[in-house]
């Protein structure tokens, strides 16, 4: 009976423009190193794409379904290491490792995931993080097998997939930037269909989901596994860049950058994580150039941030372009957009 | 797995004592920084997610207080003194400003709270780690009990925890004072509209939690090593402290503390690799089978 299951579901309307958009940013992903050939931008770019992908999962918890984890980058560093040592085992391709890897990091989630989306709010934020540092502890502790703190050493071999050789830094490039623009028009998909609706119905009131026969923990799960399988795409795609998975991957200040990567890029608009993500590493990049007391930058920006501007500095922007539209066309609010389909959910829950 | 060794340890008089009153410190010290998590969240509704550096700060600030004076019972005054007076201000100048908002605001200021008190210690006592040594005044041998040693400072700390948990709970369950505070967790509407300054209460609150992660702070000094970014595990360590023993709840609190502590401390003999595996296992378990805790209320 879940729409979302049938082929109209997938074939949603607005499919051709997000995948036309994705085109085009794919495309400019691509030339922008042609353009500007520097290593460095290519660099800056891999770890975007990564932590980007970490931000961008996160926010179908946070922006999507409310459920404010503080433990996600346990999935991110889960993806870097299930992928890292089955590579260096010699014996697996990797398109093989990627799958491996995602589908591990499912089924981590998938046991973390149903313990902790039993719990509301607050709750929820501490259980993920505690089971992070878990997971963070086992890497430290299990030397043999995770190198300790010293991190996966070694090196991740790049056998090369479908002819193309991944030790070339650019075909490398292009490779992350395919799956990252791949991995994002998922996350677009599920945030836009059937079951992304039923998330936002969850997220606004969770009772009324509850009464209109929704199963909000089965749900709840679903998506925890889903952006825990986006997010170790991220951290695979680091490993397979840094050839090698550090447990700082794991530590809770990764987790805590993301929440700051959501933060900065507001809840206005889809790809806000994004804008975060790369506002924060720019002032990362140069905050790192100029001091080494990099904690106590960040800390005071983040309190500048959250008690100054009280919302993300690209919610900021977007409420300046809307209010400068608005005289001209009264047309609807900005809060409208978000308003209007959870309305048609709970209309589609009804005849159920 | 070396079970053997956990039977062996626990057959042996001396070896049992020792684990035991290292169960109980480690305990002790969990119960306090927990007690401190479970009443700011009572009153005020907030995970204070900084509590775990609050406790790093008292160790520093009991260090730096016994390096002046010499003093031990100075330095865990200006341990438990000194966080509780930086608890209320930034209850009054940063988290005020977040209650009622999203929670995520609210992580992100306890987020960058503990990177600047993090990197604040790292730019004032440098990031190596450090040792506060025992104070001269427990410099005694130690006290056999049953077969057993045991240092003369576990004692006094233990007693010095018991003493802090009851002064607490009678505090709340028996002087005007807590009935107030009680008052305040459940509508503080109509305890500012009875003329009490809830302001300040809810300051009060922030500060009284935060000076007992201070306290914990201050007491583990001398047996501790200090490094920045010592918070961050009992911080965790409490969290599940905090589930399993209910939220809320202070005997729950004393109780799950001691059970962790136990575990840990023959966890640390049986299984040494899996004594972190084994309090989320613990954790998991009561989620499961009782999701609001040994002694909590109602389900979280």
């Amino acid at each position: 009976m879940r729409p979302g299951l049938s082929p109209a579901g997938l074939r949603r309307p607005g499919l051709a423009r997000d995948v036309a958009i994705a085109l085009t940013g794919l495309a400019l992903l691509l030339a922008l190193p042609m353009a500007f050939p520097a290593p460095a931008l290519r660099d800056f770019l891999i770890y975007f794409f990564a932590y980007g992908l970490l931000a961008m999962s996160l926010n179908l918890l946070v922006g999507l379904t409310g459920l404010v984890s503080f433990g996600h980058a346990a999935y991110f560093a889960t993806g870097a290491y299930v992928f890292g040592l089955l590579m260096q085992t010699g014996r697996v391709s990797i398109p093989v490792g990627v799958l491996a890897a995602v589908g591990g990091t499912a089924l981590v989630a998938l046991v973390i995931g149903a313990i902790c989306v039993r719990l509301k709010e607050i709750y929820f934020s501490f259980i993920t993080l505690a089971f992070q540092m878990f997971i963070h502890s086992v890497i430290v502790t299990w030397v043999s097998l995770t190198g300790g703190d010293q991190g996966l050493r070694g090196g991740i071999p790049r056998p090369p997939v479908l002819g193309l050789d991944l030790n070339d830094a650019r075909t490398l490039y292009g490779a992350c930037a395919v799956v990252f623009v791949l991995c994002i028009l998922a996350m677009r998909q599920v945030s836009q269909s059937p079951f992304g609706y039923t998330l936002r119905m969850i997220r606004d009131n969770p009772a009324r989901a509850n009464f209109l026969g929704v199963d909000v923990t089965a749900m709840k799960l679903g998506i925890f596994v889903f952006a825990a399988a986006m997010a170790s795409v991220g951290g695979l795609i680091l490993a397979l860049f840094v050839s090698g998975a550090y447990p700082e991957f794991a530590f809770w200040t990764t987790s805590g950058e993301a929440i700051f990567m959501i933060m900065l890029g507001g809840i206005k608009i889809f790809l806000g994580p994004l804008v975060g993500t790369l506002l924060l590493q720019t002032l990362n990049h140069f905050v790192t150039i100029y001091t080494e007391h990099h904690g106590l930058v960040l800390g005071t920006v983040i309190l500048v941030i959250v008690l100054g501007l009280r919302r993300g500095l690209a919610d900021v922007l977007f409420d300046w372009l809307q209010a400068r539209r608005a005289p001209r066309a009264a047309g609807p609010a900005p809060g409208s957009l978000e308003a209007e389909p959870i309305g048609d959910g709970a209309l589609k829950g009804r005849t159920v | 797995m070396n079970l053997e060794a956990l039977a062996d340890c626990l057959s042996s008089a001396s070896c049992a004592v020792t684990q035991v009153s290292t169960g109980l410190i480690v305990g002790m010290l969990m119960f306090l920084v927990t007690s401190g998590l479970s009443l700011i969240f009572g009153v005020l509704g907030i995970i204070n997610f900084t509590h775990g550096a609050f406790y790093m700060m008292g160790a520093y600030c009991a260090f730096t207080a016994y390096a002046l004076t010499g003093s031990f019972l100075a330095a865990l005054a200006a341990g438990a003194l000194g966080v509780g007076l930086f608890g209320m201000a930034f209850e009054r100048l940063v988290m005020s400003r977040v209650y009622g908002r999203d929670i995520l605001m609210q992580l992100l200021v306890c987020y960058a709270m503990i990177l600047i008190l993090d990197d604040g210690v790292k730019l004032l006592y440098g990031g190596e780690y450090r040792m506060m040594g025992m104070p001269d005044a427990f410099a005694l041998p130690p006290v056999e009990i049953a077969g057993g040693f045991v240092p003369g400072y576990y004692l006094f700390m233990v007693g010095v925890a018991l003493a802090a948990g009851l002064v607490l709970w009678l505090g709340i369950n028996r002087t005007r004072l807590g009935k107030i505070v009680r008052a305040l967790a459940i509508n503080p509407q109509m305890v500012g509209a009875l003329g009490i300054n809830t302001t300040l209460l809810y300051a009060g609150v922030f500060g009284l939690g935060s000076l007992l992660a201070g306290l914990a702070g201050a007491l583990a000094a001398p047996i501790r090593t200090l490094t920045p970014g010592m918070g961050v595990s009992i911080l965790i360590e409490s969290f599940i402290v905090t589930v399993i023993g209910g939220m809320g709840s202070i005997a729950g609190a004393f109780l799950a503390a001691l059970l962790i502590g136990f575990t840990r401390a023959f966890g640390a003999i049986g299984f040494p690799l899996f004594v972190d595996g084994l309090m989320f296992a613990l954790m998991a378990l009561v989620l499961v089978v009782k999701p609001s805790g040994l002694l909590g209320r109602e389900a979280a």
